[in-house]
């Protein structure tokens, strides 16, 4: 009997192992000479939570530079509420933003943004976010983070990866046909991205004192990302513990009952 | 003998005797699943078919749910999944189990079919129930295919209009039944719609072959690991409590895997294109399917012909309706087989390599390697089966289970 679970158990594990190889391979594929860096995230592993003050920091890197072209059209203002921020305080962000909308008789008006709204897009359609940006519409954040391979890390490392154009190995502007007007990106797939460099040092002003770094603002505006392309992780994890720990305990008892009715048959 | 099942059990609570005597729910439960003699000897690979149960049961709950939220409209697909998963209530937890779900469901089913070809289980007298089998892991795939187009992403769209033109490579009749497909010429709001309502259909009807799957087994009962067939009382132990227990165990077990999963690795099966809004103007770099469809897919491109390659496709699962008449062995179980025991572990890698070979691009070294991987899957069925029973000597066989039994617990 013995061996019959020895056989079983490794050809189940040879399956799985199989299979989630295959998944993993499927989200891995694209060649890149440069591998995305792998950094520490607040919220990676079991028990991973948003850093509320990076993800702040990170809204303030968005309000004030990312949302200039790039809607996040799935979240609205009250869910800042979730990163910490009291009631007053998201007030007090938004207390400049003008939102479209309909007055009682019908027309067009601009009015303040209420925590009920949708975040504000920039554009008030896709064909004018692409007419005015080369043709091709600025992707929607919302879901930004889950939406590309690599995760925070690819988000990260596109926000961080520019070269100058003048800092390129000629084999490189050859390989990827860069001029001089093109940005390259080291990890944006085929190099040459539109954005132009979004962050830098002191692009934005942090109220909490933190030195507003290229790096630091990436990171921030990545946490905030990554917390609103996923804004229940925290609960599911905890949700998680629970549950395989209850299933854990569950199976001990099984397989002590499952012994014990078992034992007059061995 | 698992069709006698003894005189009919006597209730001593009056309501239920009072409904058994007009409706037999009872008594029938009392017989299948209770007293159902069944042989004494499975390991755990019998658990599959209890797990894929529970899979299925779960996939209905959570779906049912899902689609009380859920708009099939191109227009709000997209945006209507992510508000599911952002603003109703506990509404994340149903989707995440939902669509690990069905990976998981295809892990117990991958396992349940592995262990019915180890063990020689689509033998007479159980071809019919192996058929079905076979018939529920089609709907499966049909129900999975289009599940994965509901949200609407861009591996929801591009898969569709992949998987749905193959259909075009049939000659005359093809394009038209393509449109005939969409609804119209293109995947679009049409193909949406119907494929929403298929996706909820059809686990129905795989509730209803599922059925038919319970029964076919319960005439001649389960086959075992040693795949020679009960001979009296002392080789079968009562379903109930040995195998509700065993089968329970193994169940929560299963769902700590998944739930691991669930919780902890939501996306991990998933591809990130599919949290990209469909666009049909900008196709993905590389096109792939879900996992557990990936063998098939290495085959259909294994085939330079596009013909071809949906032929060799059906064929790769048509082949397994007629297994039980290609294999010419009398003997089931793959321990008293000494050389197929090795190729069916050999097909297990190939179509292990398959499903690599399915998630890259077809270029370089994977092509030759996913066409030597589709030979060798007919070659296994239908060359090597055939011969492997004439000229194969089983080793000789246990006089019966409890005998093999209790000689190894010594």
């Amino acid at each position: 009997m013995r061996k019959y679970y020895v056989s079983a158990a490794v050809a189940a594990a040879a399956l799985c192992a199989g299979a989630l190889g295959v998944a993993a391979e499927s989200v891995s594929n694209f060649d890149n000479e440069y591998a995305l860096p792998t950094r520490e995230w607040h919220f990676q592993g079991p028990f991973g939570t948003y850093d509320r003050a990076a993800a702040q920091r990170g809204y303030q890197v968005y309000a004030e530079v990312c949302s200039a072209c790039h809607s996040m059209s799935l979240l609205y203002y009250r869910n800042l509420m979730e990163l910490g921020l009291t009631e007053n305080q998201v007030k007090d962000l938004i207390k400049d933003i003008q939102v479209p909308d309909l007055s009682d008789d019908g027309q067009p008006i601009d009015r303040p943004a209420k925590l009920s709204d949708h975040f504000k897009k920039p554009f008030p359609n896709a064909l004018a976010a692409a007419a005015a940006n080369n043709g091709k519409a600025p992707p929607d954040l919302s879901v930004i983070v889950k939406a590309r391979a690599g995760g925070p890390n690819y988000i990260y490392g596109l926000l961080t990866g520019y070269v100058p154009y003048d800092e390129l190995k000629p084999e490189q502007i050859k390989a990827f046909d860069v001029s001089k007007d093109d940005n390259f990106n080291k990890y944006f797939p085929g190099h040459k991205i539109g954005m132009a460099p979004p962050l830098s040092d002191d692009k934005v002003q942090y109220a909490d004192g933190t030195k507003a770094t290229l790096d630091q603002e990436a990171h921030d505006v990545t946490e905030f990302l990554a917390w609103a392309s996923e804004p229940h992780m925290e609960d599911r994890k905890r949700t998680g513990i629970r549950v395989i720990l209850f299933l854990l305990a569950l199976a001990g008892m099984m397989y002590a009952v499952k012994r014990a009715v078992w034992s007059d048959k061995h | 003998m698992a069709t006698s099942h003894g005189t009919p059990p006597v209730f001593n609570n009056k309501v239920i005797a009072w409904i058994d005597h007009r409706l037999p729910v009872f008594s029938y439960l009392e017989k299948e699943y209770h007293t159902f003699p069944t042989p004494r000897n499975f390991n755990y690979f019998w658990n599959f078919g209890a797990i894929a149960t529970v899979m299925l049961v779960l996939m209905i709950a959570t779906g049912v749910v899902l689609a009380t939220n859920y708009q099939p409209n191109v227009l709000m697909a997209f945006d209507a999944v992510e508000r599911i998963d952002r603003d109703v209530p506990q509404g994340w937890l149903i989707r995440d189990l939902h669509m690990n779900g069905a990976s998981f469901f295809f892990i117990a089913v991958y396992i349940h079919i592995f262990r019915g070809l180890y063990y020689g289980s689509y033998k007479a007298p159980r071809e019919l129930l192996w058929i079905l089998g076979v018939v529920i892991f089609l709907l499966m795939m049909a129900t999975a295919f289009m599940g994965y187009v509901l949200p609407w992403g861009q591996m929801s769209f591009w898969g569709a209009t992949v998987i749905t033109n193959l259909f075009s490579a049939i000659p005359v009749i093809g394009q038209s039944i393509v449109d005939w497909l969409w609804g119209g010429f293109s995947v679009d709001n049409a193909t949406l719609n119907r494929f929403f309502a298929f996706h909820y259909l059809l686990p129905f009807v795989i509730v209803a072959v599922v059925a038919l799957h319970v029964v076919a087994l319960h005439i001649h009962g389960s086959n075992n690991p040693l795949g020679i067939d009960p001979k009296g009382p002392q080789d079968t132990v009562p379903f109930h409590p040995y195998y509700t227990m065993k089968d329970g165990f193994g169940v929560v077990v299963f769902l700590i895997i998944y739930a691991g999963f669930a919780f902890f690795a939501p996306d991990y099966m998933g591809h990130p294109d599919n949290y990209i809004p469909a666009n049909p103007l900008v196709t993905p770099e590389h096109i792939v399917p879900e996992w557990y469809f990936l063998p098939f897919y290495a085959i259909l491109r294994a085939v330079p012909d596009k013909l071809g390659g949906v032929i060799a496709m059906f064929g790769a699962i048509g082949v397994l309706f007629i297994l039980p008449w290609l294999d010419t062995s009398r003997v089931r179980s793959a321990t008293f087989r000494p050389i197929y025991k090795w190729f069916v572990l050999l097909l297990v890698v190939d179509v292990i390599v398959l499903g690599f070979c399915g998630a890259h691009p077809p270029e370089g070294f994977w092509v030759p390697l996913a066409q030597i991987g589709t030979i060798y899957y007919f070659f296994h069925f239908l060359i090597l089966l055939p011969i492997l029973g004439k000229i194969e000597r089983p080793l000789p066989l246990p006089p019966s289970i409890a005998d093999a039994v209790l000689k190894k617990a010594g």
